[in-house]
């Protein structure tokens, strides 16, 4: 009698833990990836570990604080290693619907994760998906600030060549207002006394002596 | 096609234009003050001591060579200025020391295009191979016709319209088309730069904004342009251009961009604004500090794994492609605009040097380095591109192995690189069924088919290596470090383009006369930065490409052609050959002179007419555009308003020159009726 009973609780617990089944998960542990060396070999101390981190998860489920490890089924374990789960009610006859199941897991993953030293890549739940984590968007972009850096300095610069620029021009044009004066006089002095036309010479400001003239300007020009 | 850098064509716009034989009437000598001397004077001095050396343009009389003394200032280098009696000649800027016209020169033609075009052309026509045409070309086309362009600038020391005006005044038109094309590409080229600032602000941050996709809307996964191209095109053509679909969707004007482009026009701004005085020192800067950073590449990228992939597949030469006439038409035209010859650019440096300057010896240091730079950035490019190729492959790898070993339940870490061909086979006879289901989903990874992605321009420099950079350690220093080498070299063209422009307006007495020389360059930075917010538009990447494909191709091969004929049979090449061993002391030899004479202009020619057939065979112009939804690029036709609009362009710069020829003639034909009834 005992025997049949305890077979028709294997039977029904393998019913209840199929791939594929109603309420069942798949996971997917990527361990030798993610580890290396260091890598851990996946025995059923393990299995014990996910059982107790699903049933602590289930937990924190309204009504459903009274889940306990023997809760929860593994089924079809491979060597990949990946394998289905589920949890079922306490008095065993069927399964916790998937969306309670699919929320505690979400909400408890990372704890999930570092027990197995493992991330939302290398122990996968297929069908739940990950939350992604937000962008941080700072206030100020970065790159404004930086551009609004050498955009200042370049503008300090430009001005202060701009306006060096100018006062030599301004002091330039004073000197040269000067000299300009003397010139003035002494070349037109030299006009009327000499009747020369002063533009057929190259002066530097002082009288050119027409003896000297070049070959070029001997001859008539074009 | 990349034209060179800009360079500094600055047309000197003398006065009215003096029919030929008019010149050296018997008063026009400009006087000079002492007041003026605050710049380094070079003819004027020259001309007090030698007082023999007031000759006139030696056209005149017939080619007479110079008077006794061998330093005696050349013809060449009289400053012609309207002989109003007072008319004060300032004397020329000046390069404060050789080197400075050396390195600008050197920046000027290393540019953008040595980085991103030679590496594509290498790989495209064989690799080492390509070298061979490469090589004959720029001793057949691309010295002669440099030591040309420096040879006039230095002998007519003014920019580019005055030059050419001197040499005939029916050529005067070669000047202004110069300018016209030096202008266009300013108008675009500066563009870059600005997507150079960008991405270089946006280095400074972890992790780099282009490595990975951001999430959708509703934080349930990756944004879907994201995830059907890759991140870094995402955030070149979303987050950089925001690219419409077609060139007719003109779209708003991007104010990151905007930004940006201000940015650079200021920058340009700051350095040319002295004139020679601050481009001298700046080029210091633009032409080393490439070098520099490339040396520092050079060395990272040969350390990368998988470097060795990419040399190998660059460096084995298909000697079969040196029979594909592609090749060595890819080669003369990558050693034409790769030199930055026809802009004036040239011109307006070398109008700013010592009239004794040694410019054969410059033009051979100039070309030399710039095939250098091209040869030593393709290696850099390609042991990148093996080390990304690799990458790739081996990512590719890995998600075959995962893939098989979820769906047969393999344990972890079993399936590798090595075994996977034979376990593949062992599925496949095991579980024929299920290994014909994922079968299809197995890409085929193939290390040769990701090296065999050959890109080019844009893409290259702001997709293809991001994409490489985001994978290396410490990538924000990788980052910024390539982003700023791009921004000196594009600094540099950008100097040289505006000089280009500048020298011939200041050169003009009408301009200068009236404006003082910074408010004349802020005043041109200020229209080409206005015209420039064209490209910051969501169409603008559309637009750059137009501009830089057609604004400057055809013209300047017609300039140049036009350029060399002038010098050679119109001018005389004998004539110029002994103002050449006037002013420097050294004559061109036979090989200058058969270059000039007939070698060069044929390829030009050449070229020329290839470009016009394959323009015309080509039937409608076609581009490509981005698609967001497939996530990739798409052909389309050109809408009829850009097709006249790149007619427009094409013909803005090449009208110039018969017009100009033309109304030459015209005004010489009135003015000799006129002198004719009077008489």
């Amino acid at each position: 009698m005992l025997w049949l009973f305890f077979f028709l609780v294997t039977a029904i617990h393998a019913e209840l833990c199929q791939p594929d089944a109603e309420n069942a998960f798949k996971v997917r542990l990527s361990i030798r990836t993610a580890l290396g060396d260091k890598a851990y070999i996946w025995d059923k101390n393990e299995e014990y570990l996910f059982r107790a981190m699903v049933a602590f998860s289930m937990r924190k489920v309204p009504n459903r604080e009274a889940t306990e490890i023997s809760h929860v089924l593994l089924c079809n374990v491979t060597q990949r290693v990946s394998f289905w789960f589920v949890v079922t009610d306490p008095l065993k006859n069927h399964t916790l619907p998937a969306d309670e199941v699919q929320w505690a897991i979400r909400m408890n993953r990372n704890r999930i994760n570092n027990v197995f030293f493992l991330n939302d890549q290398t122990l996968e739940f297929l069908k739940i998906p990950s939350t992604l984590a937000p962008p941080t968007d700072p206030s100020v972009p970065i790159w404004i600030i930086i551009f609004g850096v050498i955009f200042g300095i370049i503008i300090v610069a430009t001005t202060l060549l701009v306006l060096s620029g100018i006062r030599q021009r301004r002091r330039k044009n004073k000197e040269s207002s000067e000299v300009d004066d003397t010139e003035d006089k002494f070349e037109n002095m030299a006009t009327i006394a000499n009747s020369i036309l002063c533009d057929s010479l190259d002066m530097k400001g002082g009288l050119v002596n027409d003896v000297f003239m070049t070959e070029d300007e001997r001859l008539t020009p074009l | 096609m990349e034209p060179p850098s800009a360079q500094l064509a600055s047309l000197a716009k003398d006065e009215e234009p003096q029919p030929w034989g008019s010149l050296g009437g018997p008063g026009q000598r400009p006087k000079t003050r002492r007041g003026a001397e605050d710049m380094e004077s070079g003819a004027k001095e020259e001309a007090r001591r030698t007082p023999r050396a007031r000759g006139r343009w030696p056209g005149l009389g017939g080619s007479r060579s110079d008077p006794a003394h061998p330093r005696a200032a050349p013809r060449c280098s009289q400053e012609r200025s309207a002989g109003r009696s007072r008319a004060m000649a300032k004397a020329r800027a000046r390069w404060g020391h050789p080197l400075q016209f050396l390195f600008a020169c050197i920046s000027y033609s290393v540019g953008l295009g040595n980085v991103w075009r030679f590496p594509y052309l290498c790989q495209t026509h064989g690799g080492g191979s390509f070298l061979v045409p490469y090589l004959i070309m720029l001793i057949v086309e691309g010295i002669p016709l440099l030591y040309l362009e420096l040879a006039v600038g230095q002998c007519m020391r003014q920019g580019s319209i005055g030059a050419w005006r001197t040499i005939s005044p029916y050529l005067g038109g070669v000047g202004m088309a110069s300018v016209v094309v030096s202008f266009f590409l300013s108008i675009y080229y500066n563009i870059i730069n600005a997507w150079g600032f960008w991405y270089l602000f946006n280095s400074f941050q972890d992790p780099l904004p282009w490595s990975f996709c951001p999430l959708n809307a509703n934080r349930t996964g990756y944004e879907e342009e994201c995830e059907k191209a890759s991140s870094t095109q995402y955030f070149w053509y979303r987050k950089t251009l925001n690219v419409s679909p077609s060139i007719q969707e003109t779209g708003a004007v991007q104010w990151e961009l905007a930004l940006c482009l201000v940015l650079a026009w200021l920058m340009v701004y700051l350095c040319i604004l002295r004139g020679t005085e601050s481009t001298g020192k700046v080029v210091y800067f633009t032409a080393l500090l490439p070098y520099c950073v490339l040396i520092i590449y050079l060395v990272r990228g040969l350390t990368l794994h998988g470097a060795t992939n990419g040399l190998l597949y660059m460096f084995t030469p298909k000697v079969e492609q040196l029979a594909n006439p592609r090749a060595w038409i890819d080669a003369a035209t990558q050693i034409f605009f790769s030199l930055g010859l026809g802009f004036g650019s040239l011109i307006a440096f070398a109008s700013y040097s010592e009239p004794s300057n040694n410019c054969q010896k410059h033009t051979i240091v100039v070309c030399l380095v710039n095939s250098a730079t091209s040869i030593f950035a393709s290696v850099v490019t390609f042991s990148i591109y093996g080390f990304k190729a690799t990458f790739n492959y081996e990512n590719c790898l890995n998600k075959v192995i995962l893939l098989l070993t979820n769906s047969f339940d393999l344990e972890d870490g079993f399936l590798t690189a090595s075994n996977l061909e034979q376990v593949k086979g062992y599925l496949a006879s095991t579980y024929p069924s299920k290994y014909s289901e994922v079968l299809p989903l197995l890409k085929n990874c193939s290390l040769e088919s990701e090296l065999d992605t050959a890109v080019q321009g844009t893409g290259l420099a702001f997709i293809v290596y991001t994409e490489a950079i985001k994978n290396m350690e410490v990538p924000q220093l990788w980052s910024v470090l390539y982003f700023f080498m791009l921004l000196t070299l594009g600094m540099g063209s950008m100097l040289g383009n505006t000089a280009g422009i500048l020298t011939p307006l200041t050169d003009s007495k009408v301009i200068s006369g009236h404006l003082p020389k910074e408010a004349i360059s802020g005043l041109v930075c200020l229209v080409n930065c206005a015209i420039g917010l064209l490209f910051t538009m969501e169409a603008g990447s559309y637009w750059f490409n137009i501009f830089n494909d057609y604004a400057a191709t055809l013209s300047l091969l017609l300039i140049v052609l036009v350029e060399t004929v002038g010098v050679c049979y119109v001018y005389g090449l004998r004539r110029f050959g002994a103002d050449l061993e006037a002013m420097t002391g050294r004559a061109p030899g036979w090989y200058w002179k058969a270059m000039w004479a007939c070698v060069s202009p044929l390829l030009i020619v050449g070229l020329f007419l290839f470009y016009l057939s394959d323009y015309i065979l080509s039937g409608t112009l076609q581009y490509q555009a981005w698609d967001a939804t497939q996530g990739q690029l798409v052909t389309k036709d050109y809408p009829v308003y850009t097709v006249t609009a790149i007619g427009l362009l094409v013909a803005a710069s090449t009208m110039c020159i018969p017009l100009v020829a033309l109304g030459t003639f015209v005004m010489r034909r009135l003015k000799k009726g006129d002198r004719a009834f009077k008489a």
